[in-house]
């Protein structure tokens, strides 16, 4: 079973698994956070097409209260 | 006669609004979010200020929290301005403000890269280099800086939207420590200044905007006032009083006396 990686933490995934998909699965509202795949942006419009592979560093982030 | 005088106090030069790359504004304060009890005072405090933008901090999603403040934040009523918070090199901060603007968020952004976790003091070079390539990018760039003229300067020829030098170091509540630098900050810049930390009361406040500042950023000292709201309060109030004492020209500091009463007349 393909393993990313999410904020940190290893998390398997299933073969084929896109960005829109680990979202829903998380409970996530995609309008409400941003996800970079190995460094780079994943633009909103591509979270359906963005398939996750073995060994993908994950960063799924939003906006908090801070000055 | 006295009428017309008192009516025109408020009006003498129009609406005093200001503008911030392209933006009409009418509140010269602008608040962070952090630091609050929870979302209800934090909304109080942003509602108390008048502020019409106010700064956020990106962080990893948290999967147990119930709310998220984009779910709660009125948007159209204040402008959300990303910050860098806890960026450490210009690569951190570019990092972060791609994926702010990812979550369709305009362009303006606040930049702050820190040098240090003890004096949370900016790293002049990484935010000049980061301003750079940010504002090549197209982004809106705030940069918070030391009151170094000549940094403010760069980053005013880089191409930024404004500059935000501080007062003193974030969260210290010190107030201004060199007014002189950030009059002559004032003085050189044909951008917006905006004092950005270190303030620690509302004299502070007008103290910056008495200097001539376009408006200054805050967090700490509303939300950790022993009450917030009325402190939010309090500041608007303060940045309204500084500057309608800086429109309205302090008097000249004299070494001594001048009798406010005539010295003719007195009975003998």
């Amino acid at each position: 079973m393909p393993t990313i990686v999410l904020n940190g933490e290893p998390r398997p995934t299933s073969e084929g698994q896109s960005v829109a998909d680990l979202l829903r699965e998380l409970g996530l509202d995609a309008r409400q956070v941003a996800v970079e795949r190995n460094r780079d942006v994943v633009p909103r419009a591509e979270h359906g097409q963005t398939v996750l592979a073995d060994g993908d560093q994950l960063e799924v982030v939003t906006f908090v209260g801070g000055g | 006669m006295s009428n017309t005088i008192e009516a025109k106090t408020h009006d003498d030069h129009g609406e005093d609004t200001w503008e911030l790359a392209g933006r009409t504004l009418r509140s010269r304060l602008i608040v962070g979010t952090g630091k609050y009890a929870d979302e209800a005072e934090t909304r109080a405090c942003l509602a108390a200020s008048g502020a019409e933008i106010v700064t956020v901090a990106l962080r990893r999603v948290d999967l147990k929290a119930k709310d998220n403040l984009l779910g709660w934040i009125d948007r159209d009523r204040y402008t959300l301005l990303p910050n860098t918070a806890g960026c450490y090199t210009a690569d951190d901060a570019i990092r972060t403000l791609r994926l702010a603007r990812e979550l369709g968020i305009a362009d303006l952004v606040k930049l702050e890269v820190i040098g240090d976790p003890k004096t949370l003091l900016p790293d002049n070079e990484q935010t000049l280099a980061a301003a750079k390539i940010l504002v090549d990018e197209g982004f809106t760039v705030l940069p918070y800086c030391t009151d170094d003229p000549i940094v403010c300067r760069k980053l005013q020829e880089l191409g930024c939207a404004a500059v935000m030098p501080l007062a003193a170091p974030i969260g210290s509540g010190l107030g201004i420590r060199n007014p002189h630098n950030l009059a002559l900050i004032i003085e050189q810049s044909t951008i917006p200044v905006i004092v950005d930390a270190g303030v620690g009361t509302a004299s502070d406040a007008a103290v910056a905007m008495e200097l001539g500042c376009a408006g200054v950023l805050m967090n700490t000292a509303i939300a950790q006032a022993t009450r917030p709201v009325q402190m939010a309060d309090a500041m608007r109030l303060g940045i309204i009083a500084g500057r309608k004492a800086f429109l309205a020209g302090r008097m000249p500091r004299r070494m001594h006396a001048h009798a406010s009463s005539p010295t003719i007349g007195l009975i003998e």
